[in-house]
């Protein structure tokens, strides 16, 4: 045995895990730091007018989220609406029917495309095939941005769901001489429901957050618009024009709608995983 | 849950059975409009990727006959004049993801290491659930907050009352520790204004640990105990079983990773947007300010002046798509190669 | 309960072992004797390989299990708080129920251990990997191949492999853990060779529920059962004529 060099060796060892407990720390330092800003600043702007008034003038006091907050709300529940069944139906055929041919590992790949795609880049896409010919930005716009970020992690976890359903259950169906799109929607999907609810619930806390997609399709508005053939208000397009701007009412009122935004984000998050969790126990 | 359904399932079908006992072989309808029905769902995720690329590239028409490939390597911006190269935000997308990469992949793979060999049992879930946590806050929150809170430290340190220490003026700092170092020294010269490139980075970098540290943690917690075992068994530390046993065995996820996070990182928009600090000089430190492509995308194009002008965004976006999918096909490359490489491994 | 004519390598002595709450061993009170090749056999789940496990304290690697007694390996009580686990399991390698070759060369797979407690030259590592090679008797299999990856080799090579992984350290006591249960009967009867040629320089432990296994390779033989010893003694003895009813009635098959 060399005695210098298990030495060295426990140098090491006990050096390297310092510095991994350290990253730990690190990351845990960010979390905290961030949202005690968060709190900090958030809680001080936030009041009851944040959810009753619409958004202030530029310099000028009061006002509230109102407008941006039912925008984001609309646009989020119909990005969703278009996004999660086209996902789910092709997630099914990826798992159920894309044991041959060419179009499922296409798909496949494409998909990974799409989910890795940056979300300004369908921001502009909506734009160039949307905004630009009926001539105006519009909440419409901003759902259909918002659907095409869905539809990538529905798609995924649904394959991913699909799959871990044993086979045998599949076969246990058949041999009851049920049809096969009832072994799909009946059996292996409802056996993989919670998982496919999670992908839903991370894409649509996904896109509560997005900014890059609206800032050319919804764009925003000052005031109260349900229309949603007009451009719309909406929460993290509001955010970035008012932090940026110099009046210190609207810098508050960004603080606020960004706690807002956090923690409605964080919250559906914690909901997924605690389903997928109830599941897997 | 899960076995009540083919009981269920014996009972719907039984039940359209014992209706019309007469039928012959169910007609295959439902079915056959049940496959069309996702078949064209998996169709239309095809087309819309065509739709993007040819929206893209028709939309930056006007741009791609005007400046020919020259755009990528001109490191002018000038709407006044029509001149527009897209040399500086290929500059800034790369060096910032890079920076980012620089930092946060070391950092997560001590963070996977920690949550897979080093923390109390009782404490992983928690710290994982913290560290993903991280990965759910949106964007502009890192955005907003790095422009508010960060940059100023960055530039002139503060006092954290609450932990009882200060943090010293970090960049200064660095580019006091790193005068007179050749190559180094440079990059960390010039005025400390808070935001820049290196701050975006920084934002960039802590965006990104989450995703590659959840995907090593994930990796590292499926290598079969009894070949961690084996290394224990010969006696080697936590360390050497980690870095030369759970690293080759997991490369390919970890690599994986790797890739998620720098795709993150390219395309990320208002995270960097609001702490680059939106300039088109040229770079000599990289606490100058900057711009990215998606950065450029966000402040510039609802108010894009012409045509042209449009083109040339429109091809900013569509270089940056280009970009993504060339690491998005590497990391696939790659890791069919490494894949190989296990032999018989699978 | 001692096995006779033999110097004991490693003593249990009143060794108690814990799940969390459950009681995995009670009591247990044995001689290892040193070079002679020792089996523990018993019915799944009667805490053989827990036992096995207890000697380089592999157990300590995950929370809430603990173990209670003696064990002494050269003269230190290997239960110890402040027993360095790493130099104790230089010294007590082992083997386990499925080959578990490192993702790297067959080259890199033995030198890796070597190189945790040596700083060889290239030519004397070169000599240590042929040596535990041979000892392994792979070497004439995969001379020409050392730099390919060990997990292109069979399941009977890659537990050869293993062996020789083990071996290369040098260890006193190498403990084989159901070694030969994931093998066809052509890599068992390898394996059974081997760990008859290894006992002339080491103390081996084997687990097995394969009590012909147990027959032909070892010299002392220890019948565990609900995470008790019911009885230990010289292989011949207990198989042809066991002192209690329990052992009997699992060695002729009637439980087990």
């Amino acid at each position: 045995m060399n005695n210098s060099l298990y030495l060295r060796r426990r140098l090491i060892n006990g050096f390297n895990l310092t510095m991994s407990t350290l990253a730990m720390a690190f990351g845990l330092f960010w979390l905290g730091w961030i949202l005690l800003t968060l709190f900090g600043n958030g809680l001080e702007a936030i009041s009851w007018a944040t959810f009753t008034q619409d958004t202030p003038g530029p310099d000028s006091a009061g006002g509230g989220l109102l407008n941006a907050i039912i925008g984001s709300l609309m646009m989020a529940l119909i990005g969703t609406l278009i996004g999660t069944p086209i996902g789910i139906l092709a997630g099914i055929y990826l798992a159920e029917y894309g044991q041959r041919g060419w179009l499922a590992p296409t798909a496949r790949f494409i998909n990974d495309i799409l989910l890795s795609a940056p979300s300004i880049v369908i921001g502009l896409f909506v734009w160039i095939a949307y905004v630009q010919y009926i001539g105006h930005f519009s909440g419409w716009a901003g759902s259909f941005a918002l659907a095409l970020l869905v539809i990538p992690v529905v798609l995924r976890t649904t394959e991913n769901m699909l799959r871990l359903v044993p086979n045998s259950m599949r076969e246990a169906a058949y041999a009851l001489g049920a049809p096969r799109w009832k072994v799909v929607t009946v059996v292996t999907l409802r056996a993989s429901k919670a998982g496919v609810i999670t992908g839903i619930l991370l894409a649509v806390s996904r896109i509560s957050g997005e900014t890059a997609p609206l800032l050319f399709t919804a764009l925003n508005n000052q005031f109260f618009s349900a229309n949603m053939n007009q451009p719309m208000a909406n929460l993290p397009v509001t955010i970035f024009k008012f932090a940026m701007s110099p009046y210190e009412n609207w810098i508050s009122l960004a603080w606020a709608g960004a706690l807002i935004v956090t923690m409605a984000v964080l919250i559906l998050n914690v909901i997924a995983r605690s389903l997928l969790k109830k599941e897997s126990t | 849950m899960v076995t009540s359904v083919p009981a269920a399932m014996f009972v719907t079908s039984r039940e359209s059975f014992m209706s019309d006992p007469a039928r012959p072989a169910r007609p295959p309808l439902a079915d056959i409009l049940f496959f069309n029905l996702t078949r064209g769902a998996a169709l239309l995720v095809l087309v819309l990727l065509t739709a993007i690329i040819i929206s893209l590239v028709h939309g930056s028409w006007d741009s791609l006959t005007h400046f020919g490939a020259s755009f990528l390597l001109s490191p002018s911006w000038d709407p006044v004049a029509q001149n527009f190269g897209a040399w500086r935000p290929i500059q800034g997308t790369l060096i910032t993801s890079f920076i980012a990469l620089l930092i946060g992949v070391p950092i997560s793979f001590g963070i996977a290491l920690f949550l897979t060999e080093l923390s109390p049992l009782w404490l992983r879930r928690p710290l994982g659930i913290a560290i993903e946590l991280l990965a759910g806050i949106p964007s502009i929150i890192y955005g907003i907050w790095g422009l508010f809170v960060v940059a100023p430290i960055l530039m002139e340190g503060k006092e954290l009352t609450w932990l009882g220490i200060t943090i010293p003026p970090i960049q200064p700092w660095l580019t006091e520790v790193t005068s007179g170092i050749p190559v180094i020294g440079p990059l960390f010269d010039g005025p400390p204004f808070g935001i820049g490139m290196f701050t975006a980075g920084l934002i960039l970098a802590i965006m990104v640990i989450p995703y590659i540290a959840s995907v090593m943690r994930d990796v590292f917690e499926v290598v079969p105990p009894m070949l961690k075992e084996s290394a224990y068994g010969l006696g080697a530390t936590t360390w050497e079983v980690v870095w030369n046993v759970v690293l080759p065995y997991t490369k390919t996820g970890v690599v994986g990773g790797i890739m998620l996070g720098l795709g993150r990182a390219l395309g990320e928009t208002m995270a960097v947007t609001f702490v680059i600090g939106n300039s088109y000089d040229s770079i000599d430190s990289l606490f100058h300010a900057g711009n990215s492509i998606a950065s450029i995308l966000a402040n510039e194009f609802a108010e894009a002046s012409d045509a042209l002008h449009y083109g040339a965004l429109i091809e900013m976006g569509l270089i940056l798509f280009l970009i993504t999918f060339v690491v998005l096909a590497l990391s696939k490359l790659l890791l069919l190669r490494l894949q190989k490489g296990e032999g018989s491994h699978s | 309960m001692t096995t006779q004519n033999a110097t004991a390598k490693l003593t249990v002595r009143d060794l108690n072992f814990y799940y969390g709450n459950f009681h995995a061993l009670k009591n247990i009170n044995l001689d290892i004797a040193e070079k002679k090749v020792t089996a523990f056999i018993g019915p799944s789940g009667c805490g053989k390989s827990t036992l096995l496990r207890t000697f380089n304290r592999m157990y300590d690697l995950y929370p809430k299990l603990r173990a209670e007694g003696q064990i002494l390996f050269n003269g230190k009580n290997v239960l110890d708080k402040s027993v360095d686990l790493n130099m104790l399991r230089a010294k007590v390698g082992m083997v386990f129920q499925k080959p578990t070759p490192f993702p790297m060369s067959i080259y890199d797979n033995i030198a890796f251990g070597v190189k945790l407690y040596e700083s060889l030259s290239r030519s004397e590592m070169d000599d240590r990997i042929e040596w535990a090679l041979q000892k392994a008797a792979l070497w004439n299999e995969v001379k020409d191949k050392l730099k390919q990856s060990g997990l292109g080799l069979s399941g009977g090579q890659q537990q050869r492999l293993c062996i020789a992984r083990a071996v290369a350290v040098k260890p006193e006591v190498v403990l084989l853990d159901e070694p030969t249960s994931a093998l066809d009967p052509i890599s068992t009867a390898h394996i059974e060779e081997l760990v008859h040629e290894l006992k002339q320089d080491y103390t081996i432990a084997i687990v097995t529920h394969n009590m012909q296994q147990a027959a032909r390779v070892s010299d002392f033989t220890a019948y565990m059962y609900l995470g008790e010893l019911m009885e230990v003694g010289a292989t011949d003895d207990i198989f042809t004529k066991p002192k209690r009813k329990e052992t009997e009635d699992y060695i002729t098959g009637k439980f087990g």
